[in-house]
């Protein structure tokens, strides 16, 4: 089990935004009438991404919204590990897989490179506030490790510097495509494929 | 090797368009009125026929388990997909979702036809983001083309909700993945009552994996024979194989079930790094299951039958290779470190038990254990394995026991060694 708790610091007060609200109201719909509850993981993660993190007054107006008692949503909210009781980074929360398949392709480097060019603890911020990190564990993406996970995407078959370079552009606005930084095709193996070649042209 | 007219999964990289239309243009939604017309027996029978096992972890007969659905009832009946996919090196429904998403969404109708579901929910890990959009985006395309939702073209209304988590392993447990889907946290429930009886909302529930769902179609339209006839008895058909750690080119690749897993490493993935001699071990179902002896390596085969035979299992069927380079001990402690991480919380044995086991390998990855801690860890793990509520409490300690099974003999050395340089310390 992680132990997780919300942060000491907590802004003032959460309102979704009018099109924020209107998305938590129609997704709520898509489940039987009486069970809106089924919403909750959607609706805290939409309040998340308009608030960069998992904050309390996100978590009250979440059940309220919902019809559910606080310390509902305030489980849900600890329980999983996406929600993000601290704040992160401005510019990039890196979340670097170090699980058994990425640390035998070498994912230990990774973290170190967090440590030495972001904070050496995870869930803190850089200097300059851009840039935080975490360790995480397996991601689903073990055919291309070592992967770092930032918001949406994925950055697979990283070495020191291929992710040095996804830092470098992060911090300069201009990230790198995402996927593998080999030259590959998704989880393909690298060269010639071997099946499927019929497939290749477009 | 399987030839490529065999593979159910022609777009599983991407090289193709994933929408409707390159869906289309690969044979999917083909004849799939045809198929429903023949009625919800013949497809449970087909299935059953064809020999599918399930290919979330369990390989649990999926005709047999649908089977299990009742036939009248009043409350609702619902298929719920898992598309949890969390299990380390595991990573092929993730490439289902985003570059083959029809066969999926064609497989939910006849799933849910054949177990008379009107609603089916995916439920996606939070972490696939990416795969969800494009499931998302081909949900609404077979919509939009009237191939599912309210009086579609194949008389079967279906409603699909794509759901998705926000990062922890249980959920893919399925009664987990259920209370989550009711908007609760992930902790399993006990059974019985099984889902078939009181699943989602207390209604008749089957769970099933994104693979088993996504080669139903194919599996009906070229015919149970066709299915039953590729792998071995008992364990027939194709596989998404995961293949990560120490081989030379990493992948995802659909065979024939039944592999010699020499052949699957050296064609697809280029063998093992340094060459075949340099094989330690692999993990060949994801990292719930037991690691094989370098002996037994020589000869496996991947089926669930030749693996539960050498006390491991088929699994998610995702290989991970580990070559002589490798620090075993510091290996197995992350992957209890997994465990630990990922444990729900509820049964004392599990959470308590295998925190533990993560700190006793800890030491022993740095010598500092005694030796008759060796046997006392495996003590632990039977205590831990078959007194909690769910299978994570197995998943957690299978890995562990295959390693002491294995490596005792590491573990030894290194407690040695840290004794003698202590010694020779002392000495100076
Ligand atoms: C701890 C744990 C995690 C699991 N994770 C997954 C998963 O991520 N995906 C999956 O399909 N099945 C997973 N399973 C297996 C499911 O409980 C269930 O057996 C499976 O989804 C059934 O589908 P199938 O019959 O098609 O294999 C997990 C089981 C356990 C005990
Ligand atoms: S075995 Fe572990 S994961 Fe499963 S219910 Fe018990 S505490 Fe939770
Ligand atoms: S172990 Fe890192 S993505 Fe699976």
């Amino acid at each position: 089990m992680a132990v997780r708790r919300l942060h000491p610091d907590q802004p003032k007060s959460f309102a979704f935004t009018p099109e924020n609200l209107a998305w938590a109201k129609a997704t709520m719909a898509k489940y039987p009438p009486g069970k809106q509850a089924s919403a909750v993981i959607p609706v805290l993660w939409r309040a998340q991404e308009q608030e960069g993190w998992c904050t309390e007054p996100a978590i009250r107006a979440v059940a309220d919204l919902l019809g559910m008692a606080y310390i509902r949503v305030y489980e849900i909210a600890t329980f999983y590990t996406m929600f993000q009781l601290v704040p992160v980074g401005k510019k990039a929360h890196i979340q670097v897989c170090g699980t058994t398949p990425c640390m035998l392709r070498g994912s230990d480097a990774i973290i170190e490179a967090c440590q030495s060019r972001i904070h050496h603890d995870q869930h803190h911020l850089s200097a300059d506030g851009a840039f935080s990190w975490e360790e995480v564990e397996c991601i689903g993406c073990c055919a291309n490790a070592p992967v770092v996970q930032i918001g949406k995407d994925t950055w697979e078959d990283l070495t020191p510097a291929s992710f040095g370079k996804v830092l470098d552009g992060f911090a300069a606005d201009n990230p790198p495509k995402p996927g593998p930084q080999h030259g590959r095709t998704a989880s393909a193996p690298e060269g010639t494929p071997t099946t499927l070649t019929g497939m290749l042209k477009r | 090797m399987l030839a490529d007219k065999d593979r159910i999964f022609t777009n599983i990289y991407g090289f193709q368009d994933w929408r409707l239309a390159g869906a289309l243009a690969r044979g999917q939604w083909n004849g799939t009125k045809a198929i429903i017309e023949k009625g919800h027996d013949w497809i449970i029978n087909e299935i059953k026929n064809s020999g599918l096992r399930g290919r979330g972890g369990a390989g649990f007969p999926t005709g047999l388990k649908w089977s299990f659905m009742p036939k009248a009832d009043p409350r609702p009946s619902y298929l719920v997909v898992n598309a949890d996919e969390s299990e380390p090196g595991s990573c092929k429904d993730r490439e289902i979702m985003r570059h083959d998403p029809h066969h999926l969404i064609e497989g939910c109708l006849i799933a849910a036809f054949a177990m008379r579901a009107r609603t089916c929910f995916i439920y996606v890990r939070g972490e696939f983001i990416r795969e969800r959009e494009h499931l998302q985006a081909a949900v609404d395309e077979a919509y939009a083309a009237k191939l599912i939702g309210k009086n579609n073209v194949h008389g079967w209304d279906l409603d699909i909700v794509v759901h998705h988590g926000a990062g922890a392993y249980i959920c893919g447990e399925e009664t987990a993945l259920l209370e989550s889907l009711e908007g609760k946290k992930g902790q399993p429930r006990l059974k019985p009552p099984f889902p078939a009886n009181s699943g989602l909302y207390g209604s008749p529930t089957t769970v099933n994996n994104v693979e088993s769902i996504a080669v139903v179609p194919e599996i009906l339209r070229r015919g149970a024979t066709w299915f039953a006839g590729l792998g071995k008895p008992n364990n027939t058909g194709t596989k998404l194989f995961q293949i990560s750690g120490h081989v030379e080119r990493p992948c995802v690749v659909e065979e024939e079930m039944g592999i010699p897993l020499r052949e699957l490493l050296e064609k697809h993935a280029g063998g093992v790094r340094g060459g075949w001699g340099n094989l330690l071990t692999v993990i060949p179902g994801g990292s719930s299951m037991p690691c094989i002896s370098e002996a037994d390596c020589q000869t496996l085969t991947m089926d669930f039958d030749a693996l539960s035979k050498l006390k491991s299992g088929l699994g998610t069927a995702a290989v991970i290779v580990m070559d002589k380079s490798t620090d075993i001990i510091k290996a197995f402690a992350r992957i209890a470190y997994f465990y630990k991480h990922e444990s729900c919380g509820q049964c004392t044995p599990c959470r308590e038990g295998v925190a533990w086991q993560w700190r006793i390998l800890e030491r022993m990855a740095k010598g500092q254990a005694e030796k008759r801690e060796i046997d006392l860890l495996f003590d632990v793990t039977k205590q831990i394995e078959g007194h909690t509520i769910c299978a994570f409490g197995e998943g957690a300690v299978w890995p562990v026991q295959g390693f002491l099974r294995n490596f005792r003999n590491v573990i030894e050395e290194r407690i040695d060694q840290r004794i003698a340089s202590e010694t020779r310390q002392a000495a100076e």
